[in-house]
């Protein structure tokens, strides 16, 4: 990587991003996952729909909300006031938002399968010996739900790594800040530096392989459990 | 104090197109059979009682403690039930061990009540293994282990054995006589299977399509002629018993109920222990004068109570036992001829020859 300090920049920032969005999507995820799941609300599939959106809306269209939303005129700008900024466009804060926005429903969606599929049983169990709704989530819900939790965490992440159009949108291409992988390449073939793009697009193929098999072999591995 | 040893409850409402309304009260001592054919709503009355289900028209009273009224509903975590549910529903992601030790109160897993458990039901082989590996009479008995360790103050078994294949049953069947003999716990158990309920119960709630047909003690239950199960051909009585010898040379034990004794055959037991037999009303037959030169080793006097036709061909009879008709309750399925030719009627003075009498542990 020596030679390439440019790349190591991009591919260090790229995984703070990712694991941080990764991190907060987990948080966040998690209790809408559960939410969604258990509740009996008749307008919890407006919810879920909601938390979808990002599957179908053009990145650029998130991209030009989140824009607006995070500028100086929105409330990210009145947030990043707080502490002296301007705004959350293109900074590394705002890339964490658009992260999280973006990626939620690959995360809040396996985790939502999953307790879709523990049904009633083993929480009334919980229930009759004694377990609080707390204890039964996280010593029978979650531990039972862990290939979703599995599935979510390496969509998000994944996802994070290979996003470009609202990068592109609220974060620019500052080095080190907001030039995440996919940017770089982006950049590296418009001032036309095809080995280090290759370099780059080789990369995130391999990046890509791994995570798809990774994938396969978690539903495997599910799907023996479940024998 | 009284109301400290009833089950008390009450339920009235609607789950789609299935109305409930049952309400029965029996002692909290021994094993309440919740008894009737599927879809009855037996398994939603347990529901209920553990507060699995809510219906806001409810009342429900263990022991003296309110668990649901008008005003108030004790969420399931806070009631003090053991539940084993029709599948085992064991945490696969548990051992043996730590789903036994899931509702049991910190310490339990080196208490002598833990021991005791795992012996009762003969699964302390089987501590470390996943329950993903256990047979399913196995996972059932872990699964009792564990409502049991969770230190109940009732416990409730909705069908725990009509997932089992028959082999199966009969492995588990003495284990819960056991643990009727051994405990002391309150125990309701819903069941569709007239012969568990008759090796097992102590009071017998009869319902049908959402509703309470019947409730008491079993044998007042199962022995009234006004009731459906007395007419089936299932029917049986239930008698307390206690071994007052044991002749070895047969292997036979003389058993004393109230009203006659029996011999019957089986391992030696000492004097003084006590047992239940179970006699299917089509296991006794009737004779006017006392037979001989027989096979049948039971043959006790009694006086006929009541004889009620059971369908077109047949008749079931309430019988007494002891000779002027004191004693406990049999019941006898006969042809509705013999019933013509002995004259048979109320009060007459018999002799009820016994072929065949179930044993369980008491």
């Amino acid at each position: 990587m020596g030679l390439f300090p440019e790349i190591a920049v991009a591919v260090r920032l790229t995984i703070e991003l990712a694991a941080t969005a990764t991190a907060i999507l987990l948080i966040v995820a998690t209790p809408i996952a559960w939410w969604l799941s258990r509740s009996r609300a008749r307008w919890k599939e407006a919810v879920a729909a909601v938390v979808a959106l990002p599957l179908v809306l053009p990145p650029t269209v998130l991209g030009f909300y989140l824009l607006v939303l995070l500028g100086p005129n929105g409330p990210g700008g009145f947030i990043a006031g707080l502490w002296g900024g301007r705004t959350l466009a293109f900074t590394f804060g705002g890339l964490v938002v658009g992260s999280v926005i973006y990626s939620m429903p690959f995360v809040v969606q396996p985790i939502r399968n999953a307790f879709d599929a523990l049904g009633d049983r083993p929480l009334e169990v919980a229930a009759t010996l004694r377990a609080s709704p707390t204890r039964a989530f996280w010593t029978v819900a979650v531990p039972l739900a862990r290939p979703g939790f599995l599935t979510g965490i390496v969509l998000g992440f994944a996802h994070t790594v290979g996003e470009f159009g609202i990068v592109l949108m609220i974060g620019g291409s500052i080095p080190g800040s907001t030039k995440v992988l996919s940017v770089a390449i982006y950049d590296y073939v418009e001032t036309s530096r095809w080995y280090e793009a290759s370099i780059l697009a080789a990369g995130m193929v391999v990046f890509a392989f791994a995570v798809i098999l990774a994938m396969m072999l978690i539903e495997k591995r599910v799907a023996r459990a479940g024998e | 104090m009284t109301a400290a040893k009833i089950i008390d409850v009450a339920f009235r409402g609607t789950l789609g197109q299935f109305a409930l309304d049952a309400a029965f009260t029996v002692p909290a001592t021994g094993i309440t059979a919740l008894f009737g054919p599927s879809g009855c709503g037996k398994t939603t009355v347990l529901r209920c009682i553990a507060g699995l289900h809510r219906f806001d028209d409810g009342f429900c009273a263990i022991g003296g403690d309110i668990w649901q009224d008008r005003g108030g509903f004790l969420p399931a975590h806070k009631r003090p039930v053991g539940y084993v549910f029709q599948e085992a529903s064991l945490f696969p992601h548990l051992s043996v061990r730590r789903n036994l030790l899931f509702g049991a109160p910190r310490g339990a897993a080196t208490g002598r009540e833990f021991d005791e458990a795992i012996d009762l039901l003969g699964i302390a082989g089987l501590l470390d293994r996943s329950p993903r590996n256990l047979s399913g009479g196995e996972r059932q008995r872990v699964a009792v282990g564990r409502a049991l360790l969770s230190k109940p103050e009732l416990l409730l078994m909705d069908e725990p054995l009509s997932a089992l294949d028959r082999q199966t049953k009969d492995e588990i069947l003495p284990f819960l006589e056991r643990l009727h003999a051994s405990l002391s716990l309150p125990v309701i158990y819903v069941s569709h299977d007239i012969a568990e309920v008759e090796r097992l119960a102590d009071n017998l709630v009869l319902m049908q399509a959402g509703r309470i047909v019947a409730s008491g003690s079993f044998n007042d239950v199962s022995g009234n002629p006004a009731l459906p199960l007395a007419l089936t051909k299932e029917a049986a009585v239930s008698l307390d018993a206690v071994v007052k010898g044991y002749d070895a040379k047969y292997g036979l034990a003389t058993l004393e109920v109230d009203g006659g004794r029996f011999m019957v055959p089986m391992p030696p037991a000492t004097a003084g222990s006590r047992r239940r037999l179970t006699i299917a009303a089509s296991n006794v037959s009737l004779a006017r004068e006392p037979p001989h030169a027989t096979t049948i080793l039971n043959i006790l006097p009694a006086v006929i109570l009541s004889a009620t036709p059971a369908g077109e061909y047949e008749t079931v009879v309430v019988l007494a036992l002891g000779p002027d008709g004191a004693g406990s309750r049999l019941l006898a399925r006969i042809t509705r001829r013999s019933c013509d030719d002995l004259g048979l009627a109320q009060g007459t003075r018999v002799h009820a020859q016994i072929k065949g009498v179930a044993l369980a542990p008491a």
